[in-house]
């Protein structure tokens, strides 16, 4: 992978949601990642994207998505940030115990820190930022995975 | 591809055949309305067939469990059958492989109905 980033700024709709799954999708595959990651990625970009447009610019038309695409050699680096009110990441609950495993709502944050390699959440002001990050297979964070 | 249903009876069972996406938006509203509708007029045993499902997002895996407890809470039965891997994976992921039951024949799904 050659380092390259790129970065849309979108309107808070389920439309801007699609296109940053889909430009996820792209991106990932054009970075090498097999097609079980392409689709772990562009899932884990799906529901960044829905929490950003939902929870945070509550559909607001003046408030804006901002989705950033990192290719750094190493790993596929995704920016998301929206200008809510702020996502308190303590505040969520674990939707896989058994209080919570019934409930509707919940499992977005669970499915992005499930598919990718890691996440981090900054609150902004205001708004928040999620960053996920997708290793390539072959750097240094997956052999130390395969040594354990 | 957005979501598409049909709705077919068979031995008492109403069989919904799903295709498409189940995501926020059209594809979580048309399931809900849909189970809702079926609920409304009588329906007690309801099998939702995800073979031709192709993607599922946490609102799509949201309305699945607001359906199983929505026909439950009315003391009836939903059972999922045909998973893909991909939705058969994710309902691993979330725990929720166990809550529904799975069934991978019609004839067994429908013949699991009390």
């Amino acid at each position: 992978m050659t380092a390259k980033r790129v970065s849309y700024t979108l309107d808070s709709s389920l439309q801007s949601v699609n296109t940053a799954e889909e430009t996820a999708q792209l991106l990932a595959a054009k970075a090498g990642f097999d097609e079980d990651n392409c689709l772990k990625i562009s899932m884990a970009v799906r529901e960044a994207a829905v929490n950003a447009v939902l929870h945070g610019n509550a559909y607001d038309p003046s408030k804006k998505m901002t989705v950033a695409f990192e290719n750094t050699g190493q790993a596929l680096v995704i920016t998301i940030t929206d200008e809510g009110r702020g996502l308190d990441v303590n505040s969520v609950p674990d939707p896989t115990t058994p209080e919570n495993l019934l409930k509707q709502s919940g499992r977005g944050i669970f499915l992005m820190r499930s598919f990718m390699d890691e996440v981090r959440i900054r609150l902004l002001a205001p708004g928040t930022e999620v960053t996920m990050v997708k290793n390539v297979s072959g750097t240094a964070a997956n052999h130390k995975e395969a040594s354990k | 591809m957005s979501m598409k249903s049909s709705t077919r009876q068979v031995t008492g069972i109403t069989i919904v055949d799903l295709s498409g996406r189940i995501t926020l938006g059209e594809g979580s509203v048309l399931l809900r309305d849909m189970v809702r509708d079926l609920v409304t007029k009588g329906e007690r045993k309801i099998l939702l067939n995800l073979g031709d499902v192709t993607y599922i997002d946490s609102s799509g895996i949201g309305e699945l469990v607001s359906a199983f407890t929505t026909v439950r809470n009315q003391g009836g039965e939903l059972k999922l059958l045909n998973l893909t891997k991909k939705v058969h994976d994710l309902l691993q992921i979330t725990k929720l492989y166990t809550v529904f039951d799975v069934k991978d024949d019609e004839a067994t799904a429908v013949a699991a109905f009390k």
